[in-house]
């Protein structure tokens, strides 16, 4: 009876969706079209890079890297690693959301933070620190454990957006006409959460084909592993491009499916000023609390306690000890104006994409994406070849240059959120602003602006944590002499000093407590409000 | 909304004027030296400010993996920002020197090192020297329990007990000097039995295989000393539950690995470029280099050993030149071969 009722409630919640869609199938002004697709181009250039590479290197050197066992082993390893551990970073992702936003669960303020904070320590000193624990940890199921345990929170943090974002009332509904909380979020919340959920898998999925620091420490080879052996051993530009280039290619599929997984993505808007209403957990809380903290210290304790513990026992200094003071600086001033740059573009590109089928305005968005599986040393590389070629060397190793890099990295992590908070945006509003007479700049600033501004929040922190902690393209394009923490840490672990590493571990984990205080605040908070 | 918009605006007047800011010409200033260095960062630094302070000449260091630095300046080519290079093993400085970005070095820096130890075509200079030796854990195997040979690391008696570190920079001169002693088809055979041997114990870099051989993960493996050294600064040396050995003297896998530096053919300050790179081997240099705590042989006719290390003189290594030891390519053939890359 009740699921009758529920798709009933589906379906017409559908159809309405449908109607104004096909509403707005209008042309998007000329200027947001051009503006997407540059922002794509810029996105692009590194693969065009990888093609020129590979074409002057020649299909005999390509077949010669390309078609061995050894390339098989590396793609079944990239596989199996990167499916499951997106699956299982959904899975807490999703299960943490929504224990923190639908139930009572206690000290929910602390635990939203605690859970979060992963998301900054980098994935190589989240490795570092388990290892230094579990020295055993190794190979397949060793990297699982670990990335499971970093990447998480890129799921956690958009769907915690999104369902702060979705309308309670008919997940109450739902609950009214007897529907089992379990059969609820599964049939009611679930379905509406496919944008966000699609995109943080989609993020955690690229980010882990461009993983390196933590499968060396871990021993697990991957195709990224492999383009830095090239680079290492080979000094081998093509070899690594062609490597790169399917790379490219598995990103590509991944995006297809996050857009195929993501069109099922409906919603409506919170009801206005109605306070968040929270499911009692009843005797189930003190297991979901035990739960939320089991996860806290898996991922938080451990590798931030063995980062505290070499700050308490640093061991001899080995290495000439640097003030912390101006990589500090640097790196929250390269990761505010990457932050910046990212989410202006993904904002460009996601209005462009949005709501539309034409390949001219969807294309830039899934093109985009694509970057962020590309590992950095690759990316900053290519932005080398092409400072030194098409502008005479002019920007390259300037801060401007590292800052474009970072942001062309980092723009798919700005770009998931604003979509799925786009997504959640009713139509109806635009459409009776445009029946008014208000020009589309204006609609954007009054309407869309404010009501994605929790997906924009997200974005821009995403893109800060990451940046904060990038090493291998920064090496390559900082202007030589500056540091960041993630320079210095990488100068002094790569050298055994891992006592004088450990402050600048700590520095990012602190710096990191900015953009989560921000969205935590701000970002989320206001969403609710509006 | 206006407030929102006001702080849009805002943000991006910001923007744009930080990134303008940023955008300001590289800081090539004349006086100033640009070093890349792929060389243990304590030995750089150290280095860097006695040069400084003896000449009053400002030197910047961009510090990164060797490989990595060696393909910035390929593609930089003429352009390159880069006064100097120094490399930490002669295959990367060979790589650069073999593109044509080198620029000659005069005989009176060439002439303060062993002839053998520097560029053939006296593009770059030998700066100082690691040693390849075998690392092994103490609590496992005694010291007349160890191969002789490192060609008998591949034997069927080590399965499951070494540790390698095929993707390291370090290892590659190791499987020079193997191919031209017994040939391809030897070396193959060898580098597959070693991989056997090893099954899941890749690592990759000496770092991580001088760790796990102390904490006891592996038996033993093949690696430059320097690691052991360090790692035993690090950890005191009485806690050390590893020890390094040697090899026969002259054995194919007693390698000597030297460390080089060149000036770049675009620098626009040769003179000074070229002073810092006699620098590096003068005595001043030399004595810095054994004092650094970087445990590298500073290599210069009549330089001292870095304490605590077996005097270099002791030393007897396989008879190679860099020249022989290249760029490495046939090394980097076998390791693809292998299937270790």
């Amino acid at each position: 009876m009740s699921d009758t009722l529920l798709d009933t409630a589906h379906s017409s919640t559908l159809n309405a969706h449908g109607l104004s869609s096909n509403a707005t199938q209008r042309g998007r002004p000329w200027g947001l079209v051009v503006a997407a697709w540059a922002v794509a181009l810029t996105a692009l250039a590194p693969i065009g890079f990888l093609l020129l590479e590979s074409w002057r290197a020649g299909w005999a050197a390509i077949t010669a890297v390309l078609f061995r066992h050894l390339t098989v082993s590396l793609l079944v390893n990239t596989i199996e690693m990167t499916v499951l551990v997106t699956a299982i970073a959904a899975v807490l992702g999703v299960g943490a959301a929504w224990l923190l936003e639908r139930t009572d669960l206690p000290f929910r303020r602390f635990f939203f933070v605690a859970l979060l904070i992963p998301a900054a320590i980098p994935d190589f000193i989240e490795t570092f620190g388990w290892v230094g624990v579990w020295p055993a940890l190794r190979g397949l199921w060793g990297a699982v454990f670990v990335l499971s345990l970093a990447v998480y929170p890129f799921v956690m943090l958009p769907v915690v957006a999104g369902l702060r974002r979705i309308d309670q009332g008919r997940e109450e509904v739902a609950r009214s006409l007897g529907s089992s909380t379990l059969r609820t979020f599964v049939r009611v919340t679930l379905p509406e959460l496919a944008v966000p959920i699609a995109g943080g898998c989609l993020v955690v999925a690229l980010q882990l084909l461009a993983e390196y620091g933590s499968f060396q420490i871990l021993g697990f080879r991957t195709f990224t592993t492999e383009i830095f052996a090239a680079f290492q051993v080979g000094f081998d530009a093509a070899a690594a491009a062609a490597l790169s280039l399917v790379l490219v290619l598995l990103s590509a599929v991944l995006v297809r499916c996050e857009a195929a997984a993501g069109q099922g993505g409906r919603s409506l808007m919170t009801s206005e000023g109605l306070a968040p209403r929270r499911l009692a957990l009843g005797r189930l809380r003190p297991f979901a609390t035990l739960l939320a903290l089991a996860l806290v210290g898996l991922a938080l304790v451990v590798p931030v306690g063995e980062i505290i513990r070499l700050l308490a026992h640093p061991g001899p200094a080995l290495l000439p000890s640097a003030s912390i003071w101006s990589p500090l600086g640097h790196t929250v001033l390269y990761a505010a104006l990457a932050g910046v740059l990212a989410v202006s573009g993904a904002t460009v590109v996601a209005l462009c994409s949005h709501r539309t089928r034409g390949w001219l305005t969807r294309l830039p968005s899934a093109a985009s994406l694509v970057p962020l599986a590309v590992p950095g040393v690759v990316v900053a590389l290519a932005f080398t070849f092409m400072a030194e070629h098409y502008f005479q060397g002019r920007l390259y190793q300037t801060s401007t240059l590292l800052v474009v890099a970072y942001a062309v990295m980092f723009l798919p992590l700005a770009l998931v959120g604003i979509r799925a908070s786009l997504s959640q945006v009713p139509v109806s509003l635009n459409e009776v602003a445009a029946s008014l007479g208000v020009r589309p700049l204006a609609q954007f600033f009054s309407i869309t602006l404010p009501l994605i501004a929790p997906g924009i929040g997200v974005g821009f922190a995403l893109v800060f944590l990451t940046t904060l902690t990038e090493l291998t393209a920064t090496l390559v394009l900082i202007p030589t002499g500056v540091q960041t923490l993630a320079t210095q840490f990488w100068s002094y672990q790569s050298n055994l000093a891992y006592g004088q590493a450990a402050p600048y571990a700590a520095a990012m984990i602190v710096v990191a407590a900015l953009p989560l205080a921000l969205v935590s605040g701000l970002g989320l908070r206001r969403g609710r409000r509006s | 909304m206006l407030r929102g918009r006001i702080l849009l605006l805002a943000g991006i007047v910001l923007t744009g004027a930080s990134l303008a800011a940023c955008g300001a010409p590289r800081g090539s200033a004349s006086g100033t030296l640009t070093v890349y260095s792929g060389q243990h960062l304590q030995t750089s630094l150290a280095l860097v400010s006695a040069f400084e302070s003896e000449t009053g000449i400002k030197v910047k260091v961009r510090s990164a993996d060797e490989a990595v630095l060696a393909s910035q300046l390929m593609i930089e080519g003429a352009r390159s920002p880069a006064d100097v290079f120094l490399a930490g093993n002669s295959p990367a400085i060979e790589a650069v020197a073999a593109k044509g970005l080198l620029s000659p070095l005069p005989p009176s820096t060439l002439s303060q090192v062993p002839g053998s130890d520097s560029s053939p075509q006296g593009d770059w200079v030998g700066v100082s020297a690691r040693v390849a030796v075998l690392a092994y854990a103490t609590h496992a195997l005694a010291s007349s329990q160890l191969p002789r040979s490192v060609m008998d690391l591949a034997t069927p008696k080590w399965k499951g007990k070494i540790g390698l570190a095929p993707t390291e920079s370090d290892f590659k001169p190791i499987v020079t000097s193997v191919e031209l002693r017994y040939g391809h088809d030897a070396a193959l055979k060898w580098l597959e039995g070693l991989k056997a041997n090893a099954g899941g114990h890749l690592y990759p870099d000496n770092e991580a295989l001088i760790s796990a051989i102390n904490r006891g993960a592996v038996e033993l493996g093949v690696l430059n000393q320097y690691y052991w050294y360090r790692l035993a600064a690090q950890l005191g040396t009485r806690s050390m539950s590893s020890a390094v050995a040697t090899f026969n003297d002259g054995d194919a896998g007693y390698v000597l690995s030297i460390s080089g530096a060149g000036v770049l053919a675009s620098t626009k300050q040769p003179a000074a470029a070229q002073r810092f790179v006699a620098f590096l081997v003068s005595p001043r240099g030399q004595s810095i280099i054994a004092h650094s705590g970087s445990f590298e042989y500073p290599i210069a006719h009549g330089a001292s050993t870095p304490a605590g290390e077996p005097a270099f003189s002791t030393l007897h290594p396989a008879p190679l030149s860099v020249g022989e030891l290249g760029t490495g390519a046939n090394a980097l053939a076998l390791l693809r071969e292998a299937q270790l890359l």
